[in-house]
Parts: structure tokens; C-alpha cells; sequence
């Protein structure tokens, strides 16, 4: 029976995964590219867990965590480029900063 | 159980897709929030309630705020008052509002009837968790230490307007 859950989770998560690809595949607002990346990151996490689950140990969940601190660091340096774009070239399209002029 | 487990899954799923096709990004955020609530349902269903807190605590709660945070300074002015006064009518929040819905009935009938360790899932606690990440995976919890650190200084040094000095040189 878990096991049933543990692989259904995994199919989940990889569901979960390519949505997120998706979004951040068509959307080109700098936002919604931050938010598909967690969205994949989350994923990554739901995969861990299912399969710690499936083997009954607690090394799932520790990565889980890790995944946690790693995503909250990426998101508040994102966060900081993004405002820093909004203040530079007035937009956030991601596809409007691509003069490396430095 | 198994409804429990799938009606999350799907939950989980279409505030997905709904998330990645807003045009408004406080309407994507409200329901990513959603998705996260699902998934941290599926952790409980998993036997792993620790996780499931931390889902809540810091995914939806901390980072999401700080999304939020973002997307309110990125548009200030009158405009956003208007967006405010448009975020509060029916259209936008009944769609997570009935998602939540279906999410808070699972929880209700979980707590009722217990929704962890269903089917022989085996319950991993916050104690075997802990012991674990501070026993063999010390070393992760250092780096991951400095990975915070290096991510509150670069976030600090981004996010600051530049200087005079720094605007004169860019000539402006």
C-alpha cells in the first residue's frame, strides 16, 4: 500500500516538474519564471519524500530540507534581481535584458 | 485513504496548471499557495508530518510572502489601489477558495479518521528527522549555512538602490 502511494507520488511529482518546465517555457514575465522554478524545486522536494517514504527512512526528509534552505536562498537573490531589472530597464520581460552592456 | 491521497493529487495539479496561465501574478500566487497546501496534504498521506509543517511554515508562508512582497512593490500608485479593490471580488478568489475547500474537507475527515500511517505507511517524526540531519548529514547543514549566508549578502548587495557615486559613473 505504500509503496502504491510512495509511486503515485513520484508520478505526481513528475507531473508537478514538467508544469513548472512549462511555465517557465512560455512565460516570459521574470515573476512567473521565479514562481515556475519553484514550482520544479517543489517537485524535486515531493520526490524525495515519496521516496524516503517508500523506504521508510528519514533521508527523504532531511533533503527535503536542504532543498527548502537552497530554494529560499535562490528565491530571495531572484527576488533582488528582478527589482534591480524593474529599476534599470523598467520592465520585467525577461527577454528585454539581453544587451549585456554590463 | 485513497481519496484523500488522489483528490489532493488533483487539487495539487490543476492549481498547477492554473498557476502557470494567469495573466495577473497575484491571482498565479494565490493559487501556487494552493498547490503547496495539496502537497503538503500528500506529505501527511506519505507518514511524513514534519515535512508537511515546513511545507506550510516556510514554502507558503515565508517565501511566498516574499513573492508578494515583490509584486506589491513593483506596482504602487493608483493603479494598485485599483488592483487591490479588483482582488477582492468574487471571480478572483473563488477558484483557490473552492480548491481550499475541497483541501479543508480533506483535512476534517483526516483528522476525524486518521490520515497518516494509513495502508502501513510508516510514520517518520520530527525526532528521527532531527536526529538524522544533525548526525550524518552535518556537513549539508553547515554548507547549507553558508549557502543562506551567501544569499542574504547577495540579496543585500542587489537589492540596495545604487549610490550617487554609482549613477554619475553610469552617466546619468
Amino acid at each position: 500500500m505504500t509503496a502504491v502511494y510512495s509511486e503515485h507520488a513520484l508520478v505526481l511529482s513528475v507531473v508537478l516538474f514538467a508544469l513548472g518546465l512549462f511555465g517557465v517555457l512560455i512565460r516570459r514575465n521574470i515573476i512567473f519564471i521565479l514562481l515556475s522554478i519553484e514550482i520544479m524545486l517543489n517537485a524535486a522536494g515531493l520526490a524525495f519524500v515519496a521516496a524516503g517514504a517508500k523506504w521508510a527512512a528519514a533521508d527523504g526528509q532531511v533533503m527535503f530540507i536542504f532543498i527548502l534552505a537552497m530554494a529560499a536562498a535562490e528565491v530571495s537573490v531572484g527576488l533582488a534581481l528582478a527589482l534591480q531589472m524593474h529599476h534599470k530597464l523598467k520592465t520585467l520581460d525577461a527577454d528585454s535584458a539581453d544587451r549585456m552592456k554590463g | 485513504m485513497n481519496a484523500i491521497f488522489y483528490l489532493s493529487a488533483a487539487v495539487a495539479v490543476i492549481s498547477t496548471a492554473l498557476t502557470i496561465t494567469r495573466a495577473n501574478a497575484a491571482h498565479a500566487l494565490l493559487y501556487f499557495i494552493v498547490s503547496l497546501l495539496s502537497v503538503s496534504l500528500i506529505f501527511f498521506v506519505l507518514g511524513a508530518p514534519f515535512v508537511a509543517a515546513l511545507e506550510v511554515i516556510i514554502y507558503a508562508g515565508a517565501i511566498m510572502v516574499l513573492f508578494l512582497f515583490v509584486i506589491m512593490l513593483l506596482n504602487l500608485g493608483a493603479e494598485a489601489a485599483e488592483k487591490e479593490r479588483e482582488l477582492l471580488t468574487p471571480q478572483v478568489w473563488i477558484g483557490p477558495g473552492i480548491l481550499v475547500a475541497v483541501l479543508f474537507c480533506e483535512l476534517l475527515y483526516g483528522l476525524r479518521y486518521g490520515f497518516q500511517g494509513a495502508g502501513g505507511a510508516m510514520i517518520i517524526g520530527p525526532k528521527l528527522v532531527g536526529t538524522t540531519l544533525l548526525g550524518p548529514y552535518l556537513i549539508g547543514v553547515e554548507l547549507a549555512s553558508m549557502l543562506l549566508l551567501a544569499g542574504l549578502v547577495g540579496a543585500y548587495h542587489l537589492g540596495r538602490r545604487s549610490t550617487p557615486d554609482e549613477e554619475a559613473r553610469e552617466g546619468r
